[in-house]
């Protein structure tokens, strides 16, 4: 199939459309027997027309058709230790230090150095156990927001926050990442501050809230 | 660090061995009698085609002692739990994952981990610890699960969704990648698992997650992206949820051609665009938010860029861009004349051309999807049917006549596009090429190819002063005689010798 050399450059000239040639039908055409007439056509998803292309799509999937060139050596570096205070975490390779940061001192609560998945995770927190202007609004209206991104849901209590979790989001009941405040239930209970004890060394249980 | 597929496609850099091997194996997909052509276009026709992605470290397989993969008996897996969950040191509690994860590339020791009880939820707790390398290594064997093919095992993988889910806001590029690939995977193996992912935020965490700067991460959104779009109840279900969200704005976006073009990312979301706008749900939307001059741009850039390399998988981006296009062109909202959605851009009908061409050498397969693109390009433009006529892209179509008979309809539908607008454009057709090359498609016995002949045909003698003569003269006639018995072409192929005859 050649094609014309002026295309090349058609390709890469200015945008533009050709003047239209004059338009002008016979009412003949396309009368019985004849059938043709200009239309568009759309293909849906499932249609046999797709099968090819599916099908290559399938396969570079499965990383049959693209395969990738031999990945080149990780590359190690002599052991370092985290520099974050109380942390000794040694590493030999950049990728499983920058994971180990960004999970257990990347999202951490200042002031009670519990490390959460996530940036939002962490500011709901900071909000609803260290902050008292929280706890003092809490009284009157619905504070505790729906964990779910894109959920603009708010609740009077955790209580009523993880019943909607498991109701509407179908989270599981024990979700790591809200556990009501222990302190929180205590105060309830003797009405008292209780100072929460802070981990500075990661001991393997689960994160809380 | 365990690292999965960076940037699949990659540009040349690639050895001789390589580009054999994939020859030959596109070869074993695109020849007729291949057996696994053959058994993969049933499964497609089927709608069983499953395709799941496989993140796996080869350079630590290597150091780990080569693929030998060990099928683990129900006492191993609850050690290796026991020890990973309550392991002293640490470095043995991660050996110890890393031995379960091995064993979980053999399908028998899936089954038998799932029956396990208290397994998934060890392995949940794994994945929920502080300890980042431990869950890591968690995320791994979950991974491995959710590239199994029984759906049972892929349910299994219920109870760790909604942490799956959590981490993507996260900043973890490589956790992150894992953890998308593994959504994707159980994403399309099971309803059930979709029926919970979308109450649990899917889409609204992958909106937030899609502004990452990461290509990995990007192409692995993509992908599971892509597996959420194709699923069956997409259209009523997922499509409207993804279209009232940021999404559409930034895949379109990541199509933007450019130097920060990624081919690996745009391959997934090119995919995700056309399962949204083939599903038909809310096209018009899409043009509005420039679906169609994006694409049209892109178009061009591959254009150039398949000028520019050998062989570095273009087709898997031009084919789902051709597709969106195409089917794209066919909404009302695509035919505002003088607007900025309406293509009119002779350009694109240069671009296409180059990949026609592209095609015929790399992929005959997929010249069907570029000629109907080609096809609703030309329907309803005159302006398209002049271009094609002023950039002399007549005879090349002609060529493409010899290729096969699903082609060579195409092609003839796009050549009675042109000659239906009329004297003027008929005059261009004329003479040329295509009165010899009509006569030899007339010689052939597919019906449907002598139909289109013949419809062209029509319009040439209705047209084109001299046409019937020319035709007469030329054997025509005789051309059309064996044809006169066949039931789908009696009535035209009659019509015709009376027209030539009597004019």
């Amino acid at each position: 199939m050649q094609l014309p050399p002026a295309l090349h450059a058609r390709l890469a000239g200015a945008p533009g459309a050709a003047a239209p040639l004059p338009v002008q039908r016979d009412s003949l055409a396309g009368n019985a027997p004849f059938r043709f007439a200009a239309r568009q056509v759309r293909f849906p998803r499932e249609h046999e027309f797709f099968e090819d292309g599916d099908v290559q799509r399938h396969l570079y999937l499965q990383d049959v058709i693209t395969q990738v060139a031999a990945e080149p050596e990780r590359p190690r570096v002599p052991e370092f230790t985290c520099q974050v205070a109380g942390c000794c975490q040694a590493f030999d390779a950049l990728e499983d230090y920058e994971h180990h940061y960004h999970t257990l001192h990347g999202n951490v609560c200042s002031y009670c150095k519990r490390a959460f998945p996530s940036g939002h995770l962490l500011d709901t927190h900071i909000q609803e156990w260290h902050d008292s202007l929280f706890q003092i609004l809490a009284e009157r209206q619905d504070m505790y927001q729906c964990l779910v991104e894109g959920c603009t849901e708010k609740f009077r209590t955790s209580r009523d926050r993880k019943q909607h979790l498991v109701a509407h989001h179908l989270y599981p009941a024990d979700f790591r990442f809200d556990k009501p405040r222990k302190a929180q239930q205590a105060w309830e209970r003797a009405g008292a501050l209780v100072q929460h004890p802070s981990p500075s060394v990661p001991c393997g249980c689960a994160l809380t809230l | 660090m365990w690292r999965g597929r960076r940037g699949l496609l990659r540009p040349s850099g690639c050895g001789v061995e390589e580009l054999r091997c994939r020859r030959r194996e596109r070869e074993a997909g695109t020849r007729e009698d291949g057996v696994m052509a053959v058994a993969l276009r049933k499964a497609r026709r089927e709608q069983q085609l499953v395709s799941k992605r496989l993140l796996r470290d080869e350079a630590t397989e290597e150091a780990e002692g080569g693929r030998v993969v060990v099928i683990l008996g129900e006492a191993q897996i609850q050690e290796f739990l026991r020890l990973a969950q309550r392991g002293i040191e640490e470095k043995e509690r991660e050996r110890a994952l890393v031995s379960l994860r091995r064993g979980l590339q053999h399908p028998e020791t899936q089954q038998t981990f799932i029956r396990l009880e208290g397994s998934i939820r060890t392995l949940v707790g794994l994945l929920t610890s502080n300890q980042a390398l431990l869950q890591l290594e968690a995320a791994r064997c979950l991974h491995e699960l959710s590239h199994s093919e029984q759906s049972a095992v892929a349910e299994a993988c219920l109870p760790a969704t909604s942490y799956l889910l959590t981490y993507l806001s996260g900043h973890s590029s490589d956790f992150i990648e894992l953890c998308l690939y593994t959504l994707g995977n159980l994403i399309v193996e099971s309803e059930a698992v979709r029926r919970q992912l979308l109450p649990q935020g899917i889409v609204p965490a992958l909106a937030a997650c899609i502004q990452s700067p990461h290509l990995t991460v990007l192409e692995a959104l993509g992908y599971a992206l892509s597996q959420l779009l194709q699923a069956k109840e997409a259209p009523e279900k997922i499509i409207p949820l993804v279209l009232g969200s940021t999404l559409p704005q930034h895949i379109l976006q990541l199509l933007q051609p450019g130097p920060k073009l990624n081919l690996g990312v745009a391959v997934e979301f090119a995919w995700c665009l056309h399962y949204i706008i083939c599903s038909q749900v809310n096209n018009a939307l899409l043009i509005t938010q420039g679906a169609l001059t994006t694409l049209g741009l892109l178009l061009l850039d591959l254009a150039a860029a398949v000028q520019r390399t050998e062989d570095a998988g273009l087709e898997l981006l031009v084919c789902p861009v051709v597709r969106c296009l195409s089917n794209l062109l066919t909404e009302a909202a695509a035919e505002t004349v003088g607007g900025p959605m309406h293509l009119q851009d002779e350009r694109v009908l240069a671009a296409l051309f180059i990949l026609l061409q592209f095609f015929l050498h790399k992929q005959p397969s997929l010249l069907p999807e570029g000629l109907w693109l080609l096809n609703n390009l030309t329907a309803n433009s005159p302006s398209f049917c002049t271009s094609l006529i002023s950039l002399d892209l007549i005879e090349p179509l002609l060529h493409l006549l010899s290729v096969s008979n699903v082609v060579s309809v195409l092609v003839l539908t796009v050549l009675c596009n042109v000659a239906e607008k009329g004297p003027a454009y008929c005059q261009h057709l004329w003479p040329g090429l295509l009165l010899p090359t009509l006569l030899d498609t007339l010689a052939l016995s597919d019906t449907e190819v002598v139909g289109q002949s013949v419809e062209l045909l029509q319009l040439l003698f209705l047209y084109q002063p001299g046409a019937a003569q020319a035709f007469l003269q030329q054997s025509g006639l005789q051309a059309l005689q064996r044809h006169e018995e066949v039931a789908q072409l009696q009535d035209r192929v009659h019509a015709l010798q009376q027209t030539a005859l009597h004019g």
